[in-house]
């Protein structure tokens, strides 16, 4: 497999990764998802990893970075289902990605997004009663 | 390199084993090793029975070199020999004894063959020694990795037990700590505690640390380590129990832990509660201030 899917869903892009990352996998897939979250103004980013069974340095960086891109382009991303394995073992290399926000399954990141969602809506909405 | 000597001693194993075997066993049974009650004498003859066989056989065929091949099948059974001893939990010097008793029988024997040429004895006799030593090292080597084995084995069923998680509600886990925490522990309890968060969907996980004497660095730094596996895995931790003399310790320590934390396990779990959108209410006032008012 060459590309990761990134599916589409209201505001919120999903990724769900099925098989072991690599280095170039990881690089296309921070590209890629840069270019949709981009191109199609998503406010959220969903990636599930509950099949990911082993994890380096390389592939937390990747995901600390994927995370800190989607903020500069006002995305919040969940990293969803992660196995207390790779958990960890991330902990062990030192990498707590504390940039990015984490649930349990993709209900509960979906809940997370969502509200964020709706906390922003609800200051836009405030801010353009004030204009009025 | 052979020992010198060690011809005379194969000639007398092999004509002597009778009367060596007799003399060894009653010196086994005479230094007491059936009065604990831990071993048959039955066994006992058998386990000598084999050893002074495979000497033998190891003697033949391969004179002198305790490490060489010959000497395998010996140095195996005397190996089981005392892994099982051990276990039975015979003291080392019982266990040494096994094997350094037969020394006198061997020079009692040698003495009887050669007697006429000292010098023969001599040699003879330092060969038999040269080699009972090395036998009876071997077998201390093994009892002693043995007993470590079973430490080993104990240390790790009571790192299992001692670290319990318990489900107080739905998606509120405990983790009741007691005793020093080590990074073999602290392995242990990561595990089991972000297995239960799959296991029970949980959202947030109480760390009590009421049980556990003393917080220094590392046993923070042990603690923030399972608290960062959590949050990846998508659960909350709140640290509730710490005790006034461990407050004080970790601030002169210098010691931060930048969680929520609470004084008790109860006040920890009505947080939680909070944060999962639950209420605790009363469901009627209690008899006896109605009475009152």
């Amino acid at each position: 497999m060459d590309r990761i899917p990134i599916l589409k869903l209201g505001g919120v892009l999903i990724v769900t990764i099925q098989v072991d990352m690599h280095d170039r996998l990881a690089l296309a897939l921070e590209e890629d998802l840069t270019a949709k979250i981009a191109g199609t103004g998503a406010r959220g980013v969903l990636i599930e990893i509950s099949a990911l069974e082993i994890v380096d340095s390389f592939i937390g960086r990747m995901l600390d970075n994927i995370a800190a891109i989607s903020r500069v382009l006002d995305a919040e991303t969940v990293v969803v289902g992660m196995r207390p394995a790779v958990a960890i073992t991330l902990v062990e290399l030192g990498l707590e990605l504390r940039g990015i926000k984490t649930a349990l399954n993709v209900e509960r990141g979906m809940a997370m997004i969502r509200d964020r969602l709706a906390e922003d809506d609800d200051l836009e909405s405030a801010r353009a009663r004030h204009e009025d | 390199m052979a020992v010198e000597g060690t011809e005379t001693l194969t000639e007398t194993v092999k004509a002597e084993e009778a009367s060596i075997l007799a003399a060894w066993l009653s010196l086994l049974k005479a230094s007491g090793s059936l009065q604990t009650g831990r071993i048959r004498e039955a066994e006992l003859d058998t386990q000598a029975h084999n050893v002074l066989g495979q000497l033998r056989d190891s003697l033949v065929t391969g004179a002198g070199e305790v490490g060489s091949d010959a000497y395998s099948s010996l140095c195996d059974t005397l190996g089981e020999i005392s892994r099982s001893r051990a276990v039975q939990g015979f003291t080392p010097t019982d266990t040494a004894n096994f094997v350094f008793s037969l020394k006198e029988p061997i020079y009692d024997a040698l003495n009887r063959t050669c007697g006429n040429d000292p010098a023969a004895v001599t040699r003879a006799t330092w060969a038999a020694s040269h080699l009972l030593d090395e036998l009876g090292l071997h077998t201390m080597e093994v009892f002693l990795a043995s007993r470590e084995e079973v430490i080993g084995r104990q240390g790790q069923e009571i790192a299992e037990l001692s670290t319990p998680v318990v489900r107080l509600w739905d998606g509120i886990l405990a983790l009741p700590l007691i005793g020093t925490l080590d990074s073999a522990r602290t392995g242990v309890m990561m595990e089991n505690l972000l297995q239960a968060i799959v296991d029970e969907e949980a959202e947030i996980a109480i760390i009590d640390i009421t049980g556990v004497p003393t917080v220094d660095t590392l046993v923070a730094q042990h603690l923030l380590k399972t608290i960062a596996a959590a949050r990846l895995m998508g659960a909350d931790c709140i640290i509730s129990g710490i005790r006034p003399q461990i407050a004080q310790t970790m601030v002169h320590l210098g010691v931060e832990l930048n969680v929520v934390s609470k004084a008790t396990l109860a006040d920890a779990f009505a947080l939680a509660l909070k944060r999962t959108g639950r209420t605790v209410v009363r469901k009627q006032q209690p008899s006896i201030s109605s009475t009152a008012s």
